[in-house]
């Protein structure tokens, strides 16, 4: 069945190149930092040096002062209102007002005629502090006479998660075999190449207008109305080029933001304001550090049937989205394994350090590599085998998890054996020589959330008279191609090619509102609404041609740009003269809508219990690595994965998705980490926070992914989520490997050469010890 | 203005004189005084290859050059790549062989597979990753980077013998 609707499909399931990718290859797409406009000022920040402090007392004058300087603001000059995602997550200001909480946090801002010049003015203001004392782990902040960081949250608790499914004492109680390990996770940055950068307008009608790279305009919208204290009709979001997003600060509203459109207020000008990648890397948005216990009972064969999970999250100074981010954690431990009784508490905690948030594998890579690193002490402390132990705890097709997940298709075997096949695992573990070794990991992750806030997604179209089409949407692209596959989704459905679509990057004032990029939704969910978009697009077309050619309209196919009959194939007419006719001589219009909700179901947060998304994704992987005992070196010589994406509607930007997604965790899993003391980090620049290169990942002939196809009946066309499931299972799937090349298991991250060196010379002295102690024995 | 000084640089094959301040890099010269932003301002301290542009046909990282510096040199930019808006073979094997996802590593990449294919019109698999090595990206993973500056290596020796 499914190759035969297959077969009908011109345009999705063909690879397809990014609709940008010759504007961007030319150097001619504009991103926030290209834009320049007559009169411009361009502005700077002034950061906090403290990691906690009173500000007692702020004097601009001599900055004001300085020639070339036009305007300085602090946080005085907002309202004060203090904006978020949620009501009880709203703990952020535009400008600091009487404290800071972290090294970095926006104190002041100054606009000039060039960036030096706004540069030296920061050197002139004043700010008197009076330093408080600061705390940065976790655990020492929930201690009793820690330093609080916000008056409304005591113990420093910035969101507390807890649920329980199932009769998790009585299934630990019947368990033949219960462990528990902690593992420990560290602060990982976007690592985005484009800095976070903005113009703001505020023009004398009151219209304030905001370009930026941002992956979820219509959030930034919002929450620049709130912090403004002003109608969010006054407000106007308009989508630059992306580059590179990955969650974090492109996802919200940034104090660069606020300043930009104050300081455009204060000056008449437009202001732009560009982060250094100092700036980058050592302000807040990033993924949470966790502390993650994870106690697991199973029978003699390895099935789960009980987990008890503990984790506290080093939430920095600020919430973000980090009270989601709480219970999303728990949740993705109900996938790709059955877990039919669990428990989960989680805490995320204030600590004097930059905040965190999502990044892309939000909370679910951290997850995957305690559960999947875990996995494999238990199958080798039950002589399980390491592959049969994940088949018997698959998720399969049609099962409800324990918190309510509805898994629909689910190829989380055949991705198992898929890779099984590709890497030569037979062949491979426990047998390759010493110092070399295969790991395996597996992940999962939703197709788009649904949220209490705004889940749902809409899309507009415009046929016009020359037979193109104009696609809105409030979704954006970042890189990751949406452009192009939601035009793909549309010249499917009308019979048209890709370049026939005109695919709008969101300006508030004209696209539908859509709640952005983020939790693999896109495709999903926005996918879902242009293809009815287009459906209705069609049918109004249909009606059209079909009375201009005396056909029933239900008897017409849109191909190639043509309407023609099914009954006889030289009843025919072109779109364009079908959109012509109907606009000049009945001045019918084609313009439609179409939209997506994924039903009406919601979470109930507060038992966790819910069918988070229509679609979920398995996926699993195999890496290959070459640890260098003398160094503590790992290099990645080998990686064969496999996903349960649906149909791949663009198999060429899937492609680029997993292995983009992949390889950015390669980067955690081996060396990248912020490296903080006392709240200031050490290493704010990419020569020491470090990337993957291309010298980084498997020679091509040993890196190889596969998509096992299925067809997802809720996703357009049968589609699912591509863009971060992939990476989920990679950090444990190296954990793993690495044991097999030396006997070394980590359960920290990075797993960086100082490490891993120090733990082999620990493993040699415990054997030397062992030796010994027997030798004494005889 | 003080501290301005004159300089004449050869970009794209054209003469621009300007009045600069000497510690002005060649990168904010391009963006700031002469409109070409297709070299991106990321790092500034040439970890991650956005800046980069062709001198003599050297891949550089403009952001460490110094304007002053460049001048009686060739200075090429991406936007001097396509000849009448036909594009190069480098930039249609980034485009055909998904090599672009955000974009904005992507003008340094496709200078940088210039410079090298002006060298070394056949590179192996590990030299193209030693001389991209200086390039970050972080959307891609790297591998359809290297598939299309193989295919873009392949595509021109095609031409060239025929």
């Amino acid at each position: 069945m499914k190759n035969q609707l297959r077969n009908e499909y011109d345009i999705v399931g063909q690879p397809t190149p990014k609709k940008d990718g010759a504007l961007k290859a030319l150097g001619r797409a504009e991103y926030a930092d290209d834009i320049s406009m007559p009169g411009m000022l361009h502005g700077k920040l002034l950061r906090s040096p403290h990691p906690h402090a009173k500000i007692v007392r702020i004097d601009a004058s001599r900055a004001a002062a300085l020639p070339g300087v036009r305007a300085v603001v602090t946080g005085k000059d907002f309202p004060g209102v203090k904006y978020g995602n949620l009501p009880q997550t709203r703990d952020y200001l535009p400008l600091a007002v009487d404290t800071v909480r972290y090294i970095g946090e926006e104190v002041a801002a100054v606009a000039a005629i060039d960036e030096d010049t706004a540069e030296e003015a920061l050197d002139l203001i004043a700010v008197e502090y009076a330093p408080l004392p600061a705390v940065f782990d976790p655990e020492d902040a929930m201690r009793s006479g820690a330093p609080l960081l916000h008056d409304k949250a005591p113990g420093n608790i910035s969101a507390q998660v807890a649920f329980e499914f199932g009769t998790v004492d009585e299934a630990f109680s019947r368990a033949d075999y219960v462990r528990d390990d902690t593992f420990e996770t560290q602060p990982v940055k976007q690592g985005m190449l484009e800095p976070h950068a903005c113009v703001g307008l505020w023009d004398d009608s009151g219209k304030i207008s905001l370009w930026a790279c941002k992956m979820s305009p219509y959030v930034v919208w919002r929450q620049l109305a709130m912090g403004l204290g002003v109608e969010l009709g006054n407000v106007r979001v308009v989508q630059t080029f992306v580059g590179g997003g990955f969650s974090g600060g492109k996802q919200e509203a940034m104090p660069m933001d606020f300043c930009a459109v104050m300081l455009s207020k204060r000056t008449g000008r437009p202001v732009k304001l560009v982060h250094t990648m100092d700036e980058v890397l050592t302000i807040g948005h990033m993924r949470h550090p966790m502390k993650i216990w994870l106690r697991t009972g199973t029978d003699k064969e390895g099935r789960l049937l009980a987990q008890h999970c503990k984790m506290i999250a080093n939430g920095g100074a600020y919430s973000s989205i980090g009270g989601f981010s709480m219970y999303l954690a728990g949740a993705m431990l109900n996938i790709p394994y059955r877990i039919p009784n669990l428990r989960y508490e989680a805490k995320r905690v204030y600590t004097n350090n930059g905040f965190c948030g999502a990044l892309r594998g939000h909370t679910n890579t951290q997850i995957c590599f305690a559960r999947d690193s875990q996995l494999e002490l238990i199958a080798t402390d039950l002589g399980v085998d390491l592959i049969d132990i994940r088949h018997r705890n698959a998720l399969q097709p049609g099962e409800k998890t324990a918190n309510g997940f509805r898994i629909g298709t689910f190829a989380f075997d055949e991705c198992i054996d898929r890779v099984v096949e590709l890497s030569g695992w037979r062949e491979k573990h426990g047998k390759l020589p010493k110092y070399r070794g295969i790991g395996f990991g597996c992940g999962s992750h939703i197709s788009g959330a649904r949220l209490m806030g705004h889940s749902a997604s809409a899309a507009q179209i415009r046929v016009q008279e020359d037979g193109t089409v104009q696609l809105t949407t409030g979704s954006t692209d970042v890189g990751q191609g949406a452009d192009t596959v939601l035009s793909m989704i549309a010249a499917e459905v009308l019979g048209v090619t890709v370049d026939d679509v005109r695919f709008a990057r969101v300006d508030s004032d004209s696209t539908p509102v859509d709640p952005g990029t983020f939790g693999s939704r896109v495709t999903f969910f926005t996918g879902n609404a242009v293809k009815r978009a287009a459906e209705d697009a069609r049918r109004q077309l249909a009606e059209i041609a079909g009375k201009r050619m005396n056909v029933d309209p239900d008897d017409l196919v849109f191909r190639r740009r043509e309407i023609i009959s099914r009954l006889d194939d030289r009843q025919r007419m072109s779109l364009k003269e079908a959109v012509r006719w109907g606009a000049f001589q009945t001045g019918q219009l084609v313009i439609s809508h179409g939209s997506y909700a994924a039903g009406d179901e919601k979470i109930d947060f507060r038992t966790g219990h819910g069918n988070l998304s229509p679609a979920y994704n398995p996926s699993a992987c195999a890496v290959e690595v070459e640890v260098d005992p003398e160094t503590g070196q790992v290099k990645v010589v080998g990686f064969w994965g496999a996903d349960d994406s649906g149909f791949p509607l663009n198999p060429l930007a899937v492609k680029g998705q997993v292995i983009g997604a992949t390889v950015m965790s390669f980067g955690p899993a081996l060396y990248e980490t912020l490296i903080r003391i006392d709240g200031k980090v050490m290493n704010p620049s990419f020569r020491d926070y470090k990337m993957p290169l291309t010298t980084d990942i498997p020679k091509l002939d040993n890196f190889q992914h596969s998509n096992v196809v299925t067809w997802e009946p809720e996703g357009p066309f049968g589609a699912k989520e591509a863009g971060q499931g992939a990476g989920t299972g990679v950090i444990a799937a190296l954990a793993n490997a690495i044991y097999d090349a030396t006997g070394v298991r980590m359960n920290s991250l990075p797993m960086s050469p100082d490490r891993i060196f120090f733990a082999l010379k620990q493993n040699k002295e415990k054997e030397r010890a062992a030796k010994q102690s027997s030798a004494a024995a005889e | 203005m003080k501290h301005l000084l004159p300089i004449a640089l050869r970009i794209n094959g054209e003469r621009h004189d300007l009045l600069v301040p000497p510690w002005r890099t060649l990168l904010e010269v391009l963006r700031e005084h002469l409109g070409l932003t297709g070299a991106k301002r990321s790092c500034q301290e040439g970890q991650c290859g956005t800046c980069t542009v062709l001198i003599d046909g050297k891949a550089v990282n403009s952001c460490l050059y110094l304007a002053v510096e460049a001048q009686g040199m060739e200075i090429q930019t991406i936007e001097g790549l396509a000849k009448g808006g036909v594009l190069d073979q480098i930039q249609k094997s980034f485009v055909q062989k998904g090599g672009v996802q955000c974009g904005f590593c992507t003008p340094g990449f496709v200078l940088a597979t210039k410079s090298l294919l002006n060298d070394n019109p056949n590179p192996s698999e590990d030299e193209i990753r030693v001389a991209m090595v200086g390039h970050l990206c972080r959307c891609t993973g790297y591998v359809q980077i290297i598939e299309a500056i193989q295919d873009a290596a392949s595509q021109l020796k095609h031409v060239g013998g025929s």
